[in-house]
């Protein structure tokens, strides 16, 4: 990697809002991609049932997410500064949460979750980017899943209709596709490869 | 009055708050940008629609 590259990707810290098909995924990108500082917010544990889909093994069902993905981040890159908090995102905390990260990525399930992080977000910070996921369930459809700029500082990733409500599943390569365009977007950002 | 990209007739006087109910929006589950701007949701019953606005309404679905 050129050395102003992996000087840039060290810049910014990466909040990522849930630690599930979309996020464990989008953390493992970035720390491949060589981003640095990643901070890592889940409140749930690894579940049986989330092996279908999520960055997790066997043994780690049980565990905290931020610890068995920080784990993993960090036999991928040992240098890596991962920041992680054991916390459920609420209206009055979330700002509070990612204060110090530059761009944080949406990666919760539920979609009220969802739209309460973009309203509290964007009421708290005028400079932060916020990369939000909608519409990732079901299976093929690969092309239908888009990279979406709403506004100056707000992403949207996904096909924007295929929910969990109406898809009924959710599949690890297509979860993945969409956690690779957020993954994507925010490394793309931060070496200004984007506007 | 532009919203997700097409072309809308404005009822004089609608605040986005109705706006959102009149086209089965749920508001819970809705983020608004409004010309440019992300609009808080505690603004929403405030905030009085004009013809010339554009609107972005992202209306998320549940899987993460």
């Amino acid at each position: 990697m050129a050395d102003d590259f992996k000087n840039q990707l060290a810049q910014v810290s990466v909040g990522i809002a849930g630690l599930g098909g979309l996020g464990s995924h989008i953390a493992v990108f970035l720390a491949r991609a060589g981003v640095q500082h990643l901070h890592l917010v889940d409140f749930d544990r690894v579940d049986e049932s989330n092996l279908n889909r999520q960055h997790y093994f066997l043994r780690d069902i049980g565990r905290l997410k931020t610890e068995a993905l920080a784990e993993q981040l960090l036999k991928i890159n040992p240098a890596l500064k991962i920041k992680t908090e054991n916390i459920k995102l609420t209206e009055t905390n979330a700002a509070a949460v990612f204060k110090a990260d530059g761009i944080i990525c949406e990666a919760v399930d539920k979609p009220e979750t969802k739209a309460m992080l973009v309203n509290a977000l964007f009421a708290a910070y005028a400079d932060k980017t916020l990369i939000a996921c909608s519409g990732l369930a079901g299976a093929g459809r690969s092309n239908a899943i888009k990279t979406r700029r709403i506004s100056k500082n707000f992403y949207l990733c996904g096909d924007g209709e295929s929910g969990i409500e109406t898809c009924g599943r959710l599949s690890a390569p297509r979860a993945a596709l969409c956690a690779a365009h957020a993954a994507n977007l925010a490394v793309a950002l931060i070496l200004g490869l984007e506007e | 009055m532009r919203v997700n990209g097409k072309d809308i007739e404005l009822k004089r006087g609608m605040t986005l708050a109705e706006f959102l109910a009149a086209h089965n929006y749920r508001a819970e589950l809705v983020a608004v940008e409004r010309n440019g701007q992300i609009v808080p949701r505690a603004e929403f019953g405030a905030a009085v629609l004009t013809d010339g606005d554009e609107l972005e309404i992202v209306s998320f679905v549940g899987g993460g």
